[in-house]
């Protein structure tokens, strides 16, 4: 069942509950601690997704009221949009290729780094440092340096003899160097899955080194169907959050998703379009159909996930 | 002992080279980032390695004042911002965190599968309808749309985080409090928020390193230069220094953004590394 795994993925939604007799009066205090969260949840977020529901058929600039135009945003968007269609590519190859690269970069290194001593801590924390650093403005701004035609990658190349080129500004590669950006932050699902190696029972292990399993063998047959369930949860955080990648493109960039729009990621394309151009109603299309992928990619994970992910019955 | 520590030695011997080796190569950007801004410009360029030959301050000092507004300006807006973020997030989340945890109430179920379902939701959907109304309230160019949104819960990724801690506290305790006369009200703040302290802890951690870093929403919601957060001053710069060769300046202003990051982990690495592993936070 549906539910079943995702509360297997997601253990919060399990709510093995044992409730005291509930007294009459604790849905008031409820309404009272849910107040915040309440007004929060009907003024900014299901009336804002209402209007933009509504505004997404329509033409809207800020400055005239909208005007309806009913499916046209929609219907231009994917079938005579040719950058739209480019940031959808983009942005694809960008998902496909980082986030199965970043979290087995990820799932390698937890697992060499399993032992729960003060240097497997240390390197853990050198690891993680970038993906907390990675998002930030800075960051950009060192890969723009790193990655320029005078950048420390050339002069690197250089002294081996290899005539560089300017790698954010060369159309077949400036998505690359985002690409290596994301990986580079590995961290993050690295250290889930540390977590997760670092409790697989001992026990396990001592019987299947026993048994004579070498390394390569215990990896396969004990640590990956035993992570396979935060696989499907890195994969899935990951691809959420790389889909709405905006700040490297941004940065490198200038702003405008160059060369060519090579790094024209779909967020960067909806910012242009909504606040440069003033296109809300079809910005607001765009969030739409951003929503509607991402939810497909997560069901299509859940739903392939039965083929490859092991639960612990 | 664990399964890793179980490999032969040279194989722990390759292992633990490969690791350095990784090790460095992901962090030499970064020592790269922070010996540069140190350098002279034109060393910048010709030296790949981390030991400046000559070495200079100006990139600070000249960096600091370069856009008429002293940088440190933009470092307090950004500071403001995040301080108002995290008392909103340490407020409003732990408040609707006991009611999911603790209280019995209608619909509590769907209330809080709507919860998570809102943290897979991508905020450009509510965004730009956000904006709209932000605008016409005459509030664009103020911190209020940045900072008002946390009051009202909006990161459902800590009330998920508080949840769970608040689920591994005992019931004793409420029941012990209850016994006492405590009402509800009485029993979050005198027995739950204190004893939630390590989760709030995350939860004003995780509230600084996004809101340090966010750069969308600051990006559309302040224009005005002395409003600046410190992305947007450093976005700024590139814009301002186009045509010049300032690499100096800019390394040395993203080392100083990047500095409250660097210490926040440096302080707190323990609990950040739990706190992802337990609740899969991104990071």
């Amino acid at each position: 069942m549906a539910l079943t795994r995702l509360r297997r993925v997601f253990p919060a939604l399990a709510k093995p509950r044992v409730r005291s007799a509930g007294s009459a009066n604790d849905w008031k205090a409820a309404l009272v601690f849910l107040t915040p969260w309440l007004l929060g949840m009907v003024l900014l977020t299901a009336l804002p997704m209402i209007g933009s529901a509504i505004l997404s058929f329509t033409s809207y600039d800020l400055l005239s009221p909208p005007r309806w135009v009913g499916t046209a945003n929609y219907q231009r968007l994917l079938t005579r949009d040719p950058r739209y269609l480019q940031s959808l590519e983009v942005t694809t190859v960008y998902v496909l290729v980082s986030v199965p690269l970043s979290v087995a970069v990820a799932l390698i290194i937890a697992v060499s780094l399993s032992a729960t001593t003060r240097t497997a801590n240390f390197f853990r924390g050198v690891f993680y440092l970038p993906s907390l650093l990675g998002g930030s403005v800075a960051i950009g701004v060192l890969w723009r340096q790193l990655f320029g035609s005078t950048g420390l990658v050339n002069s690197v190349l250089a002294a081996f003899g290899v005539q560089g080129t300017s790698w954010i500004g060369d159309p077949n590669y400036a998505l690359g160097t985002l690409i290596l950006l994301h990986v580079w932050q590995f961290g993050a699902p690295m250290v889930i899955f540390l977590a997760g190696v670092r409790q697989i029972p001992k026990e396990v292990v001592e019987a299947t080194i026993m048994d004579g399993a070498n390394p390569v063998q215990r990896f396969f047959r004990i640590t990956l169907p035993l992570l396979s369930p935060l696989i499907l949860f890195n994969l899935v955080m990951q691809t959420i959050t790389a889909f709405q990648a905006f700040v490297p493109a941004y940065v490198v960039s200038d702003g405008t998703g160059g060369p060519v729009d090579s790094t024209l990621f779909y967020t960067l394309y909806l910012y242009l379009e909504g606040f440069r151009n003033f296109r809300m109603g079809y910005a607001m299309a765009m969030a739409w159909i951003l929503l509607f992928i991402i939810g497909a990619f997560t069901a299509l994970a859940f739903w392939a996930s039965r083929f490859w992910v092991h639960y612990e019955s | 002992m664990t399964a890793a520590t179980k490999t032969s030695p040279p194989g722990r011997t390759i292992r633990a080279v490969a690791l350095i080796a990784v090790a460095l190569l992901m962090s030499y950007p970064l020592l790269w980032l922070a010996s540069s801004s140190l350098k002279p410009e034109q060393l910048i360029f010709s030296e790949p390695g981390l030991i400046p030959s000559a070495f200079t301050w100006s990139n600070y000092a000249d960096g600091w004042s370069r856009l008429g507004v002293p940088f440190g300006a933009f470092m307090l807006n950004s500071a403001v911002i995040c301080i108002l973020s995290i008392v909103g997030n340490l407020f409003s989340c732990s408040l609707a965190a006991y009611a999911f945890a603790r209280l019995e109430f209608p619909f509590s179920k769907l209330a809080f599968a709507l919860m998570l379902v809102t943290l897979m939701l991508p905020f450009h959907v509510t965004v730009l309808p956000q904006y709209i109304v932000f605008q016409s309230l005459g509030l664009v160019n103020t911190i209020v749309p940045l900072v008002l949104p946390k009051f009202f819960a909006v990161d459902a990724f800590f009330i998920f985080l508080l949840v769970q801690f608040i689920r591994g506290v005992p019931r004793d305790l409420d029941q012990a409090a209850e016994m006492d006369g405590c009402n509800k009200y009485q029993i979050f703040f005198y027995i739950i928020f204190p004893i939630c302290r390590p989760a709030l802890v995350l939860v004003a951690i995780f509230t600084f390193l996004w809101t340090w870093n966010d750069f969308f929403s600051q990006l559309i919601y302040l224009s005005q230069v002395e409003r600046y957060t410190a992305p947007l001053a450093l976005n700024l710069f590139i814009d301002a220094t186009s045509g010049e060769s300032a690499w100096g300046m800019l390394f040395a202003m993203s080392v100083i953004t990047l500095l409250p990051l660097f210490v926040l982990f440096v302080i707190f690495q323990r609990q950040i590394a739990e706190g992802i592993a337990t609740t899969g936070l991104k990071g």
